[in-house]
């Protein structure tokens, strides 16, 4: 099968920090990815860097076989078309009400006019529960969840073959957080996308992932399929996945 | 930390510091010259930065142009002081003070809120989204305030000039004793195309230092809140004294023929 998403060897750096140290990872088309790892651990950074937030300083990163290191303006531009990104905290737009939001990037990459935008937004809130009575509301009136699920809407609005999810369920209670995870896994399998989630959350991982990868001090230590995850017998692992504070996971500031 | 050491840091941070406003100004140029054009963007920026500012403007004139004629009048000589308290007035009020003031007004006005939005967009992940939607945000967020800031200082200096003169003209009609035919005339007669025109461009770069200076430490703002209220005040106070020093500069190089 095909590698949508390929990470090849990449090093990212702050200064002194070395936040990524050789990062080798793919995602198969069609396939869902779960990446685990602890707080600093460098899951936000390679993301960033995947979606072109952030320029590594050494290794490449391929989408759909297109290398993608260094690209910028128009170019970048086609690349994160392919995108839908789900951010931890919702990253709504304040001064536009939702349905804008939600259609975003049809009306401003394809120049949608205004009516379709506003249709576009009220199908992809009904793809994850929300109704029209929340379409001209602004941000600042929604629930946590609610914030999620917008941002989860204008992840998918326009359709796109890779949808990323930065830590879904953060800040959500267990029933909400299980609402998510479920929204997340019918809407991909719906949409027949690529995905890469990364979490802290073990629940959110059995729920979404059809794989996991464990990254630990800048590089991934552990990859296999979610099913596996208990029966590993790789030590950080087991750490990380029964949430034990014995391990040989050294815990960053402690 | 030695003093020495504590010079070179001061002065490498101030270089890196200027570096980084340089590339911010060439990228803000590039985004304000090639398309898309957010149009409506535009629009709703100048009534939020020339529009909702011009009772803070107008009221500083006003009382501008009325200080600056008792000031004339007390401090000069008291009798046929009608051509100089009017001629004063207009010219400090059209060259100087119209511009410089409206400037400094806007820039607490206008460059705290762009440089808070956009921070508030920075440290809540919204610029990334931004880009993630396929949006430029130099195009999506500094174009449209930086040519709205530019477009709506002359016109707003143009205001002050106008209600500035009329300031001194009331205070010195009505408190004063001023014949206000002649107040008026001489008014007319000493001020030049020019005078206006000077301010008018003058306005016109605050109207730039204030829209960068608060879309660069916006856009550059981390930290969380804090970050967002540092942002806040260096955008108001960098802008400021940008204005003040090209103010001078300008002067110089407007003036000196």
């Amino acid at each position: 099968m095909t590698d949508m998403i390929k990470l090849s060897n990449v090093h990212k750096s702050f200064g002194p920090k070395h936040v990524l140290k050789g990062v080798d990872l793919s995602v198969e088309k069609g396939s869902s990815l779960v990446v685990i790892g602890g707080s600093g651990s460098g899951k936000s950074v390679m993301m960033k860097s995947i979606l072109g937030l952030l320029t590594p300083e050494k290794g490449e990163i391929e989408i759909n076989g297109f290398p993608t290191v260094g690209l910028k303006g128009g170019k970048r531009d086609l690349v994160n078309r392919q995108f839908g990104m789900l951010f931890q905290n919702g990253a709504l737009f304040d001064s536009l009400p939702v349905w804008q939001n939600v259609s975003f990037a049809a009306m401003q990459g394809n120049n949608m006019p205004a009516d379709e935008a506003y249709e576009l937004a009220k199908e992809s809130l009904a793809l994850v529960g929300l109704g029209e009575n929340i379409l001209n509301l602004y941000p600042a009136s929604l629930s946590g969840g609610m914030h999620k699920r917008v941002g989860l809407a204008r992840a998918i609005a326009t359709r796109p073959p890779i949808i990323f999810f930065d830590e879904p369920t953060t800040g959500l209670d267990p029933i909400m957080t299980d609402v998510i995870n479920h929204l997340i896994r019918d809407c991909v399998n719906e949409l027949g996308a690529t995905t890469m989630t990364i979490t802290h959350d073990m629940s959110s991982v059995r729920t979404i992932g059809d794989k996991a990868a464990l990254l630990y001090q800048g590089k991934i230590i552990w990859t296999g399929n979610v099913d596996s995850l208990d029966q590993s017998d790789d030590s950080f692992l087991v750490q990380f996945v029964n949430g034990l504070a014995d391990g040989p996971i050294e815990i960053s500031g402690a | 930390m030695n003093p020495l050491a504590r010079i070179g840091k001061f002065f490498l941070g101030f270089l890196a510091h200027t570096g980084r406003l340089a590339v911010f100004i060439a990228q803000s140029f590039l985004a304000i010259i090639q398309p898309p054009y957010y149009l409506r963007l535009i629009g709703q920026q100048m009534i939020r930065i020339g529009y909702f500012s011009l009772p803070v403007v107008a009221l500083t004139s006003f009382f501008t142009g009325g200080v600056l004629a008792l000031q004339i009048y007390y401090g000069g000589n008291q009798f046929n002081s009608e051509a100089i308290v009017s001629s004063i007035v207009a010219l400090g009020i059209t060259r100087e003070l119209g511009p410089v003031l409206g400037g400094l007004m806007v820039a607490g006005r206008v460059s705290a809120a762009i440089a808070a939005e956009i921070g508030t967009m920075r440290v809540t992940e919204q610029i990334d989204a931004l880009t993630t939607l396929s949006t430029e945000p130099f195009k999506y967020l500094v174009a449209p305030r930086v040519i709205a800031a530019v477009l709506s200082m002359p016109l707003l200096a143009l205001v002050a000039d106008i209600i500035g003169i009329m300031g001194g003209f009331i205070v010195g009609t009505k408190s004063l004793g001023f014949n206000p035919a002649i107040y008026m005339q001489l008014t007319i007669d000493f001020i030049t195309p020019d005078d206006i025109t000077s301010g008018l461009i003058k306005a016109a770069v605050f109207g730039f230092i204030i829209a960068i200076m608060g879309c660069y430490n916006g856009y550059h703002s981390a930290g969380g809140a804090q970050g967002v209220g540092r942002a806040t005040t260096n955008a108001v106070v960098s802008a400021s004294i940008l204005i003040l020093s090209a103010n001078y500069l300008m002067t110089s190089l407007l003036f000196s023929s």
